[in-house]
């Protein structure tokens, strides 16, 4: 395999995993935070809603997919350029509006499937280009 | 009108400089030879003391802290589709700071995604 395909098939893998831990990451918290109930602003409240929040198990996972998509992030950024994986990893707004629609039967304005459109066009735009413009050096771990 | 649009600033700014000064940590860090555990552990952790890592932290907590400023003044269907010009002004950084390559085709492509998320967003 080219060495600009191999680093473009492993630059486009790290951003879906991105995308999708950041979107599971969210998910979770909304479930967690729902489970939990609207939280009230007092002394007591916030006790009870803290506890709750560390009790959670869904919140627990949400949590380590989001540790999930800053070490995808933080990796990816350590050979790719930052203006390739920005503008790609906004697919995940795209993805996320498909979520809503085919889990959540949500009702999705003409408005909102328009940018749909518009991100799934840049980011097949942006995607053709080279995702390393710059010089990057490889670090061996040492033995 | 004025103070919303400072603010704005220091949201795009704040989110924009903290993800830049943090590809700064990370190209300084080094791309991991391999994908293995141990390797992306070591790294991340050469990652963690790097000082540009550090230097991205409280921007971005500057910029949320804008952003929770902003939520608490005008409608999110507002704030989260003018945050999405965040798009256009790190692409901008990439091009000046970061010395990246920003060609035509990305540059439409960024207009695009911004474009997208900005109607995304107003829903």
């Amino acid at each position: 395999m080219g060495h600009e395909l191999r680093i473009r098939i492993k630059t486009l893998v790290m951003i879906l995993a991105m995308v999708v831990c950041a979107n599971t990451g969210d998910l979770l918290l909304k479930r967690g935070m729902t489970q939990i109930g609207a939280v009230e602003i007092s002394v007591a409240g916030l006790r009870h809603a803290l506890f709750a929040t560390v009790t959670s198990g869904t919140i627990w996972i949400g949590i380590v997919f989001l540790i999930g998509f800053m070490t995808s992030y933080m990796t990816v950024l350590s050979w790719a350029d930052y203006s390739y994986v920005m503008p790609v990893g906004a697919f995940g707004y795209a993805t996320l509006t498909l979520f809503a629609v085919t889990f959540l039967h949500e009702a999705v304005s003409p408005r909102r499937w328009v940018g749909v459109i518009l991100i799934c066009v840049g980011v097949l735009l942006v995607s053709q280009t080279r995702p390393r413009t710059t010089e990057v050096a490889v670090r061996e771990v040492a033995a | 009108m004025i103070r919303v649009a400072l603010l704005l600033g220091v949201l795009i700014l704040g989110t924009t400089g903290g993800e830049i000064a943090i590809t700064l940590g990370m190209k300084a860090t080094g791309e991991p030879a391999r994908l293995r555990p141990r390797e992306l552990l070591a790294f991340l952790w050469r990652a963690l003391r790097n000082g540009w890592f550090w230097a991205g932290v409280p921007l971005m907590a500057l910029s949320f802290y804008a952003l929770l400023v902003l939520l608490s003044w005008q409608p999110v269907s507002f704030v989260i589709p003018a945050s999405a010009l965040s798009y256009v002004v790190g692409t901008l950084g990439a091009k000046y700071i970061l010395r990246e390559d920003v060609g035509p085709a990305r540059w439409i492509g960024v207009v695009l995604v911004c474009a997208g998320v900005a109607l995304v967003a107003a829903g």
